[in-house]
């Protein structure tokens, strides 16, 4: 295929063909950014969690008496443990993603206190006895709390329980001692100490890090007997069983606490509710795409279809010296192919630009380059779709148009 | 002549009807993006109490420990100690001043077999309602000598005013709250300030309803509520008593009336700042007196992706300028024959450009109008979203009027191309052609 004749006739319609380009640099450079964001949501939003969710539920029981703990959560688990088909029923004083975090600084000499410098921020999840199962965390290395463990630590006024064991997932396990084995060592906080006696597959903290999936994993275990703070009644089912089970511990939870506020949902619903935010905000970038694209496909539908009209003579032309009608339809093709190869030349140069800016100015990270030809390559396709009608039009021009009207 | 353009306009707008179609509604689809995220954002963006924002400041002081700082970098701590808290208080050096955190108060109804359930409370002192001008619809607040006398008096909205007693004078009753009596000292008016400026980092929603329980802070901590936002510094010994406790978990807003005030204000934080760290309270010597407005920008409320949301839809407009541009252009080049005439009998270039953009304007206000439709779809749409000021995203007077702005700007710059092409165009040649 000749390009010079179309480029001759490109120069003599600058102006429509600029804004072709144009149009194209841009939606090259929304859809590079906007795929890009949609990409990064929907990473977020499937964060793996290395708990059972699919069989889990809870029920958050609020505004108990604090003194009646010790009496009334063995009482509660027993209560729950009645409802049909419960596998399991644990206490704890937070879930994964439910917004509800106790976080804390440790250090890992013996002299560390919270407030130091080289301190690392985890989340502290304390357990009841029988919640490592139903939450159904996978140990990895060592063990599990015993009951001893879980019967002789107390929270008291304090922070931090009276315990010296801890759980840590593996990436944190890998964060502190990333060269040797995390079984055995100890993290501090002056004056309480924790032993690392298992570790678990990763857990993700009750709020997650927006900014590093590492440091979403800085979860914490700890065992705690029975204790105001142990609000989440966890329970675990056959994944079916969730809805009527959930509804059953939320009445039964309220019968014997009249006093208390007892909510419940499945981790689904957690998960769903905290994810929300993002998940709409990926819809919204996608309505958007697609949308843009489409009108970028109709502006280039309209304006070949004018530029055809207006060339109907010179069609008829090429048409009745010898041109078939696959050359007038590859002419048009060629065209579309040039205008958006330099349309997404400036569009990816652009989509760069925007990404540096959105990088300084919001929370974004470097787009990966694979971006930028692979929405080249969208637009080409888009355009090559868009042209095609009105190229069709053009190559069923008659070649008898060349004798008419002249 | 302007109807007569009008008509002209209509007329060819009516011959290629495909193509006035798409440029409608390309720009209809631009403008609504464009309205429906410059509403979500002016509402984010808004001033919470406009009449009052600018005397309204926040002070702040860093209680924390050297490790960490740099000095010029660091700020200081966006909520205060008990301690510290106090003693600003106490110094009374403000027209007004008030101390504050957020608390999940559970209400218990007197109504037999009603659950207790739980509402967003806030603790405070006495001062808070005459600094923030919260109108009352029965009784008022309450006094100092109650904050002192820890007197368990409530003063609750108008929505759970209506929940628990029917809209009526409630004044005087007893509302059961974690467990405690408190007595109804006054019922607030409506009063929801977006976004929920004297809470940001004491916990709780940004935007959203307006609190349900107002109880005084002293009251309130002696019935064992529980605070909103807790920062802990140093080793704690007990939790409970967070008044003594090395944490961080109230805020303070005070009103200043003037600029002298201002300054005088902040050279007394700065004096308390340099008395504590005297004392060996205090380790950083910075404070901060932010107004309302620079404290809403200093905490960043509106969520970054609302703003990224309305630069998409700024260019996703341009997209469609540019497209509309285009066909337009397309439009008229079409129409060379027809104004080669109408130059050949006489019409100026002026009355060519005129009759084009009009026919532009034209497309602008049916692109309004679609564009207005099209807004109201997207509100809806984010009402049905589960953000926190889903609810409040509605369509104002200005934003409609900004809609057809916006409108008819956008079609007569994506005019001004076409017409000057059409105005530019010599006539002879045309003429020859046909």
């Amino acid at each position: 295929m000749e390009i010079r004749p179309i480029f001759a006739s490109l120069r003599k319609h600058r102006i429509p063909a600029i804004l072709i380009v144009l149009e194209i640099a841009l939606a090259c450079a929304v859809l590079c950014n906007a795929v890009f964001m949609i990409g990064k949501r929907i990473g977020d939003i499937q964060i793996p969690n290395a708990i059972d969710e699919r069989g889990l539920s809870v029920v958050v029981l609020n505004g108990t008496d604090p003194k009646l703990a010790a009496s009334d959560i063995p009482r509660n688990i027993a209560a729950l443990r009645t409802i049909a088909g419960v596998q399991s029923v644990g206490v704890t004083s937070t879930l994964p993603l439910s917004r509800n975090n106790w976080g804390w600084s440790f250090g890992l000499k013996s002299d560390s206190a919270m407030t130091d410098k080289n301190t690392f921020n985890v989340s502290l999840y304390f357990l009841g006895v029988g919640a490592d199962q139903t939450l159904g965390l996978q140990l990895k290395q060592g063990r599990f709390f015993n009951a001893d463990e879980y019967a002789d630590s107390t929270l008291g006024g304090s922070a931090l329980p009276s315990a010296h064991v801890v759980l840590v997932t593996e990436s944190l396990a890998h964060q502190l001692w990333p060269d040797k084995a995390a079984l055995g060592q100890s993290i501090y906080s002056k004056p309480y100490y924790y032993t690392v006696v298992g570790v678990v597959a990763d857990v993700v903290r009750p709020q997650a890090s927006i900014h590093s999936t590492q440091r979403s994993y800085a979860s914490t275990f700890y065992p705690l007997q029975p204790d105001a703070t142990l609000g989440y009644y966890l329970l675990r089912s056959a994944p079916h069983d969730r809805a009527r089970i959930v509804r059953a511990a939320e009445q039964k939870l309220g019968e014997i606490n009249p006093a208390a506020v007892a909510k419940g949902k499945t981790f689904d619903d957690i998960r769903g509710q905290y994810f929300a935010d993002m998940s709409s905000m990926a819809w919204m970038l996608v309505l958007v795409c697609v949308v843009m694209l489409a009108v970028t496909a109709f502006g280039i539908v309209g304006l070949t279809s004018f530029w055809v009209a207006q060339r109907r003579r010179q069609i008829g032309i090429r048409r009745a010296v010898g041109a078939s009608r696959g050359d007038i339809l590859s002419y048009f093709r060629t065209e579309n192919f040039l205008l958006t190869g330099m349309g997404v030349v400036l569009g990816m140069a652009l989509a760069f630009g925007i990404n540096i800016y959105l990088m300084h100015h919001y929370e974004m990270d470097r787009m990966p380059w694979y971006y930028l030809p692979a929405s080249a390559v969208a637009l080409w396709l888009l355009g090559q779709l868009a042209v095609l009608g009105p190229a069709l039009r053009a190559a069923a021009v008659p070649p008898v148009v060349a004798t008419r009207s002249v | 002549m302007f109807t007569y353009y009008l008509e002209l306009a209509i007329r060819s707008l009516r011959r290629n009807k495909v193509l006035t179609t798409l440029m409608v509604l390309a720009l209809g689809l631009g403008i609504g993006a464009c309205i429906t995220t410059l509403t979500v954002l002016k509402l984010l963006s808004g001033d919470p109490l406009p009449q009052k924002s600018a005397q309204l400041f926040y002070p702040q002081v860093d209680p924390f420990p050297m490790d960490g700082y740099v000095a010029g970098e660091t700020k200081p701590q966006p909520t205060m100690t008990y301690t510290d808290a106090m003693n600003l208080l106490h110094a009374r050096k403000a027209t007004h001043q008030a101390v504050m955190t957020t608390t999940g108060a559970k209400i218990a109804p007197q109504q037999a077999n009603a659950h207790p359930f739980y509402s967003d409370g806030v603790m405070t002192t006495s001062d808070f309602f005459g600094m923030f001008d919260v109108p009352f619809q029965y009784g008022g607040g309450w006094t100092e000598s109650d904050d002192e006398s820890r007197a368990r008096v409530v003063v609750i909205a108008d929505f759970l005013n209506d929940k628990l007693f029917g809209g009526a004078n409630s004044v005087g009753k007893t509302l059961r709250i974690n467990d405690h009596d408190f007595r109804i000292v006054g019922v607030l008016k409506h009063w929801a300030p977006q976004p929920r400026f004297y809470s940001l980092d004491l916990g709780g929603r940004d935007y959203g309803d307006g609190d349900a329980v107002f109880l005084p802070l002293q009251s309130a901590r002696a019935a064992d509520m529980a605070a909103g936002n807790t920062n802990c510094f140093d080793e704690i010994k007990d939790l409970k008593h967070l008044e003594t406790a090395p944490c961080i978990w109230l805020g303070m807003w005070v009103q200043l009336d003037n600029s002298a005030a201002v300054a005088d204000y902040k050279a007394f934080l700065a004096n308390y700042a340099r008395q504590q760290i005297a004392l060996g309270r205090f380790h950083r010597p910075d404070t901060g007196l932010p107004d309302l407005m620079r404290w809403l920008r200093d905490e960043q409320v509106v969520p970054d992706d609302v703003r990224l949301q309305a630069g998409l839809a700024f260019g996703f407009l341009l997209i469609c300028v540019i497209n509309t541009v285009g066909l337009l252009l397309a439009k008229c080049l079409r129409r060379s024959q027809e104004i080669g005439v109408r130059r050949a009998l006489g019409a100026t270039q002026r009355t060519i450009f005129a009759q084009f953009m009009v026919e532009a304007g034209i497309v602008g206000l049916a692109g309004g109008l679609l564009g207005l439709v099209f807004a109201e779809l997207g509100l809806l749409g984010i009402r049905h979203q589960p953000a926190e000021y889903a609810s409040l995203a509605h369509l104002d007077v200005s934003m409609f009027a900004l809609t057809f702005v916006v409108a008819i700007v956008a079609s007569l710059v994506a005019g001004l191309l076409p017409a000057w092409r059409a105005c530019v165009l010599a006539p002879a040649p045309q003429l020859k052609a046909s």
